[in-house]
């Protein structure tokens, strides 16, 4: 541990570009993947096309993308930006059109039988209803993106990744040990926040909270059917 | 010239298709490995999976149990496991069936547990055993979510797989590790898309599995994913 | 014949569902377990299927303990019908309705004939054997869910809210079958619903829950609408129970006026003379089949010249009228209330007029019917 201490500067500088690493991808794939996911179930005839190609960019190994994507970017942040954004849209889309769709059919015709607009429904009524399946998906997102950083260390853009190589070469299980254990921090302290983003956005779950505790429960696990691959 | 040029006349020089470093004999140890880990996995991650499902217990550590694998980082437990053992044999094996496990073991529980109890219920008033009930319906009516959980924990397995090659693993990784060390982008790319290819292969084959094996009668019910 | 002997369900946590349960279930009777949920009715039929077990007390199939012989053999000799249908969504209609049979090791091709056989019992076409289930109507999947349960013959049949979930007219028809079914079949089956109206419709006996897991009453559908044993059954039967207890009586109690039915070859004069003989005020033409036409008013009659014929007088139409050997006083009384005379017209199979008969004559057919009735009670057919 003491090694952990002496370097600080070093694993608080590799934690701010881990997390920024992570974290944006995220950023965009949220705000990319809720209008399509609407999209998607506005329109039905999309969401085939848009699931196959998500399980397509699912499935492709992460290290594999980053070497592709050196050719356009270079060896920038966005080598690795660009894949885990796939990655999350992977996971985000079918999570927002899951969301979308798990609102009740009744709650929907009497919005719309009420005078609502296609576009003041989908915000006021449809995604509100939507957010404890979506913050699944981010959960789900989050965690896998915050692991997923750690191979882009392979072509030099790692976070905290750094430690793993550099562990191994030195032949120094502690910073290796250091810098995992804190990634899996990390990745439960991201969750633990969006637990907390969900029960602050849908108070109205909390009157039933062991229920909502279950569904999203089984959400996080069926998740897992879109998680992100190393 | 772009990625797809350089990695298509990799891909087509006569001199990758033949010997020791040839694509045949790396994609070949590269199904070894993924087969090896697969299978230990299954072995461990179905029956449990089947047997909690059936039983309605332990949700809570399978849902620990698939949040840990989500968050544990591949290439940090790889080389934490390699420094640990001095680079033993067994280095690759245990973190690659690892990784393999938490996705089959949620999928085939949630898939067994999600079993409509009216359909259990009907099947145990009608004098099945439980056993009888686990094979004729909980099983094949999980199919979809087990073949599922299958094919994440085999695109895992192909691309961790990979990137033990870092740990001297061999396989379809060697082009890429060696590549970048060698400062060789040609092969690297070239690499990098067999890799791809291999993951699209697979994604093809259990979407012919799902054909294959998966009742006509559910097929409506669960959407292609 | 099953027996429940003092059987009493109680949770962990104290919660009784089923408290101190009497019940005698006669051979190729239908028994009806009807109550408010949470009464015990479903906790009671799946203990004798043993998919829940009694805390105490004991429950015999034909004088044996049911707790004697192992769960799954025993279920496989007593049919379950549920109200969800529980379908196997993987299997085709047909091998659905084989599961049993195949359980108990026929071969696969008697077990889909018999299939087969049932499929064509329960009214379902042929046709639909290589479906699968999400591709029928609910009305159809409650069909194979009971032609599933009747595969191998079982001579026991529990049927948990079969016909709940489908619409009211899907409903009626199915339990019109299962009526039909039953006469041919003489099962032994005991039937939980919430329905009082299914209860009285399809029982032979009905047993109607207190909310508390004790029973109330036990009798004959009839029994319990002339005699509710305290106000909670007499509630639950809810109102109209006079009125829906006549269903039980045959209209062919009824004496007839046939005075006042007159062919078409009689004069106005004759009618006349009937219409006062009878001190009725219309007379019925019918025609040379003996088929009704309409009526005529006295009134009217005392207008014309007595040589006129009948058939040519205005006539009022003749309304609903009650077949004498199939329906129940209910019928008659309906069709007397319906018709703008007071009177309704009793007919035989083929529609030809047998009597009229008036609210005096179903006063007192009503009154001879219940007096009959504190013996045993038939049932409508």
């Amino acid at each position: 541990m003491s090694w952990a201490w002496d370097n600080r500067a070093l694993l608080a500088q590799d934690t701010g570009s881990h997390l920024y690493l992570a974290l944006m991808p995220i950023l965009f794939g949220i705000i990319v993947s809720i209008p399509v996911g609407v999209l998607c179930v506005r329109f039905r005839w999309t969401w085939p096309p848009i699931l196959s190609l998500t399980s397509v960019f699912y499935a492709m190994p992460s290290l594999a993308l980053y070497l592709v994507l050196i050719d356009y970017t270079g060896l920038t942040d966005w080598t690795v930006i660009i894949p885990l954004t796939l990655f999350s849209l992977s996971v985000l889309i079918p999570n927002v059109v899951a969301g979308l769709r798990s609102v009740p059919q009744p709650v929907r015709q009497a919005a719309t039988a009420m005078g609502f607009g296609t576009l003041r429904q989908v915000v006021q009524v449809e995604l509100p209803l939507a957010v404890p399946v979506i913050i699944a998906g981010l959960r789900v997102a989050t965690v896998s993106s915050i692991s997923l950083v750690s191979v882009g260390q392979l072509i030099g853009i790692g976070g905290l990744g750094y430690f793993f190589t550099d562990g191994e070469q030195r032949d120094f299980p502690t910073e290796i040990y250091v810098a995992l254990v804190l990634i899996v921090i990390l990745a439960f302290l991201a969750d633990g926040l969006l637990v907390l983003l969900r029960r602050w956005l849908t108070p109205w779950e909390r009157a039933r909270d062991t229920r909502a505790t279950r569904r999203a429960l089984s959400a996080t696990v069926r998740g897992s059917r879109a998680e992100g691959v190393s | 010239m772009s990625y797809f040029s350089i990695a298509w006349q990799w891909l087509t020089s006569d001199q990758q298709w033949h010997g020791g470093d040839g694509i045949p004999v790396r994609l070949a140890q590269h199904l070894q490995y993924t087969g090896i880990a697969l299978g230990i996995a299954v072995i461990i991650a179905l029956p449990a999976g089947l047997a909690m499902g059936h039983l309605r217990r332990g949700g809570f550590a399978v849902v620990t149990l698939a949040n840990f694998g989500r968050a544990l980082p591949t290439l940090g437990l790889l080389v934490l496991i390699f420094v640990l053992t001095s680079g033993s044999v067994a280095s690759w094996l245990v973190p690659l069936a690892f990784l393999a496990i938490p996705p089959i073991l949620v999928n085939t529980y949630e898939g067994v547990l999600g079993v409509d109890a009216d359909l259990t219920d009907a099947a145990r008033g009608m004098g099945m055993t439980e056993w009888q009930i686990l094979r004729k319906v909980e099983i094949p009516v999980a199919m979809p979510l087990i073949l599922l959980g299958l094919r994440i924990s085999a695109i895992q397995v192909v691309a961790t797989a990979t990137i033990a090659a870092y740990i001297g693993l061999g396989g379809l990784g060697r082009y890429i590790i060696d590549g970048l060390a060698r400062r060789e982008y040609n092969v690297v790319a070239g690499g990098a898309a067999v890799i791809v290819l291999l993951a699209l292969a697979i994604q093809g084959l259990f979407t012919l599995l799902r054909w294959l094996i998966v009742p006509v009668g559910l097929r409506r019910q669960t959407q292609v994913s | 014949m099953i027996t429940f002997e003092s059987v009493t369900k109680r949770y962990p946590g104290g919660t009784v569902a089923v408290d101190a349960l009497d019940l005698e279930v006669p051979d190729g009777r239908t028994m009806v377990l009807v109550g408010p949920s949470g009464c015990g009715k479903t906790t009671s039929l799946r203990m004798i299927n043993r998919l829940i077990e009694p805390s105490e007390g004991r429950i015999l199939l034909d004088g044996r303990d049911i707790s004697q012989t192992e769960a799954s053999e025993l279920r496989r000799g007593i049919g379950y019908v549920i109200q969800q249908t529980g379908l196997f969504p993987h299997r085709t209609i047909v091998d659905n309705i084989a599961t049993v049979p195949l359980l108990k090791g026929w071969p696969k091709a008697k077990a889909r004939d018999r299939a087969r056989e049932l499929m064509d019992l329960v009214g379902l076409d042929p046709a639909m054997a290589r479906r699968y289930p999400y591709q029928l109507s609910g009305g159809q999947q409650q069909r194979v869910g009971v032609a599933r349960a009747l595969a191998a013959d079982p001579p026991v049949l529990l049927m948990d809210e079969p016909f709940s979930a489908v619409d009211p007219i899907v409903r009626a028809t199915l339990q019109d079958e299962l009526i039909r079914l039953q006469a041919e079949l003489r099962k032994t089956v005991v039937l939980v619903t919430h329905d009082v109206e299914e209860a009285i419709k399809v029982g032979d006996q009905v047993a109607v829950f207190y909310p508390n897991g004790k029973i109330a009453q036990i009798d004959t559908p009839q029994r319990l609408l002339g005699d509710p044993a305290d106000d909670y059954v007499e509630n639950f039967l809810g109102f109209d129970r006079g009125i829906r207890r006549l269903a039980f009586f045959p209209a062919d109690g009824l004496d007839l006026q046939a005075g006042i039915v007159l062919g078409d070859g009689t004069t106005v004069e004759q009618a006349r003379r009937a219409a006062k003989q009878a001190g009725e005020s219309w007379v019925l033409l019918t025609d040379a089949g003996r088929l009704p036409r309409g009526w005529a008013a006295l009134s009217d009659l005392e207008s014309r010249d007595g040589r006129e014929m009948l058939a040519q007088m205005p006539l009022a139409p003749y309304g609903h009228t009650f077949r004498v050997g199939k329906d129940s006083l209910r019928a008659a009384l309906d069709a007397t209330v319906l018709s703008r005379t007071g009177l309704a017209v009793g007919v035989d199979d083929q529609g030809r007029v047998v009597g009229v008969t008036s609210y005096e004559r179903l006063r007192a057919a009503i009154q001879a019917a219940e007096e009959a009735a504190d013996g045993q009670g038939a049932r409508p057919s």
